[in-house]
């Protein structure tokens, strides 16, 4: 893997100007302009939220053409879209499109499941979820350049994040502790290539930014976030499915920004009308739990 | 001495990385008491517009412009140009005011257009080097500046490192090269080593 190719250094550097921001799910050029407004770093360009893909089942696909290009025109800031799991074609569409990052999403159907898509043939860059550390660097193995640690989409709870980032932090600290010989089986029981986790292990974190997903409904969950080593949050359907949106996004960009600050995650709180309604994410049957999809 | 990142959105780790490298000491810039004591201030990428939503009319601003018009040295890479220019376009948007060129935002085009590029250096020995590399990030264009405004690097035309006064900017991303001269050339303006 060669981290140090023009290509994959332009895809990173992206990542890494989305880092200490909120990236943003919207669903048209107007919720696009009330995120921009508020603050987001980018936004990711969606047909529905995520709670709406829960609540009405089906089929997820990409989202139709003419609402990404709604969105791309409507903002100036950086413009994501997702592609189905393994879906290479719908992936070559957006790139052709022009979007500035593809995620990879597990919110949306699955299309191959056994297989990512190989991100490298692509000069878009592409975001991927994890639930632990392998499944991320089997992910960059494959040409993402940014990690996403998943949380339960358009769950409104927060819990699944957590899991998945401590799980991350946890295996990456534990390969520090570990002689040369060692992380060859630990490779081997992470399932990832041996030359990543050797890097893991050197460097103490991935060798592309790592974010958080999945769950966040107020100013303290995206903190949260924060404080167990994300570098940014992407937000769902936690804002434009609360009873403020463009109040709620204004906080969650302040909270993410001044995390390590709990005088301003609590002006950043103040005064928000209801959160978006949150699940018991234990009362989900694992075929319900999207965050399980990915190989 | 002691290098502030403003840290309020964007590439600030990559700064503090590139800073560390060199033995620099750097922190975190978020609000106007963070600026005290710094021997010079870093204006990373990121989201131009993000920034200024934590910028618009606060301390921090203020704190910001009073100590770079007393001579702070600043080093302002893609959106940080953006944030000093005395104007923005497509679209139109407010900023500190402080570096006298016209900027063009997303000018070159969308990530499908970044790039790493070799620049053509117009005075090595002010710059401290004849060569230079380019990481171009969804960058911003410098369509005009003042005669007071010193071109330092240019991609084809377009000015992309210039200088003036104490403040050094890029529209690309030397943070992202490693040991680039731009980093070097700024910490000279800040007295220190190397």
């Amino acid at each position: 893997m060669d981290f140090s190719s023009p290509e994959f250094r332009v895809k990173v550097g992206l990542a890494e100007m989305l880092k200490g921001g909120v990236i943003m799910d919207v669903t048209n050029a107007e919720q696009a302009r009330i995120a921009e407004d508020a603050g987001a770093a980018a936004v990711m360009a969606l047909e529905r939220v995520p709670a709406d893909i829960r609540a009405q089942g089906g089929v997820a696909r990409m989202a139709a053409i003419d609402k990404i290009e709604e969105i791309m025109g409507a903002v100036s800031i950086p413009v994501m879209a997702k592609c189905r799991i393994g879906h290479a074609a719908e992936a070559r569409v957006l790139e052709a499109l022009g979007v500035d990052f593809i995620d990879e999403s597990e919110v949306l159907t699955p299309a191959d499941e056994e297989n990512h898509v190989w991100k490298h043939a692509f000069t878009v860059p592409f975001v991927c979820g994890c639930r632990n550390l392998g499944e991320a660097l089997r992910r960059i193995a494959e040409g993402a350049a940014m990690i996403r640690t998943k949380g339960e989409a358009g769950s409104g709870n927060i819990v699944e994040a957590v899991r998945h980032l401590r799980a991350v932090r946890r295996e990456m600290r534990r390969l520090g502790t570990l002689e040369p010989e060692e992380l060859v089986p630990a490779a081997k029981e992470l399932q990832a290539p041996l030359e990543l986790v050797q890097y893991v292990a050197s460097h103490g974190r991935l060798p592309v930014p790592n974010f958080a997903a999945g769950g966040v409904a107020t100013p303290a969950d995206a903190a949260l976030c924060m404080m167990l080593g994300a570098e940014s949050v992407f937000v769902g359907s936690g804002i434009f499915k609360s009873q403020d949106p463009a109040q709620r996004a204004r906080a969650i960009v302040r909270a993410v920004t001044h995390w390590h600050d709990p005088k301003e995650v609590l002006e950043a709180s103040r005064g928000l009308e209801a959160a978006m309604p949150g699940l018991d994410v234990g009362a989900l049957s694992p075929e319900e739990m999207l965050s399980r999809r990915g190989w | 001495m002691r290098i502030g990142v403003l840290a309020l959105q964007g590439d600030y780790a990559a700064h503090r990385q590139a800073l560390g490298e060199r033995g620099i000491a750097t922190c975190e810039v978020r609000t106007a008491a963070d600026l005290a004591g710094l021997g010079g201030i870093v204006l990373p990428g990121g989201e131009s517009t993000t920034m200024m939503s934590f910028l618009r009319g606060t301390p921090l601003a203020a704190a910001l412009v009073r100590s770079i018009q007393a001579g702070m040295p600043v080093l302002a890479t893609c959106a940080g140009v953006i944030l000093l220019a005395r104007e923005v376009r497509n679209p139109p948007q407010d900023s500190l005011a402080l570096l006298d060129v016209v900027v063009e935002r997303n000018a070159y085009g969308r990530q499908r257009e970044s790039t790493v590029v070799p620049l053509q250096v117009e005075d090595a020995a002010a710059l401290g080097s004849s060569t230079l590399e380019g990481v171009f990030i969804r960058a911003p264009r410098i369509v005009a500046h003042a005669p007071t405004v010193t071109v330092l690097a240019r991609r084809g035309a377009d000015p992309v490192l210039v200088r003036q006064g104490q403040i050094l900017a890029a529209t690309f991303h030397p943070e992202l090269s490693a040991n680039s001269p731009v980093v070097d050339r700024f910490l000279s303006l800040c007295g220190g080593a190397p």
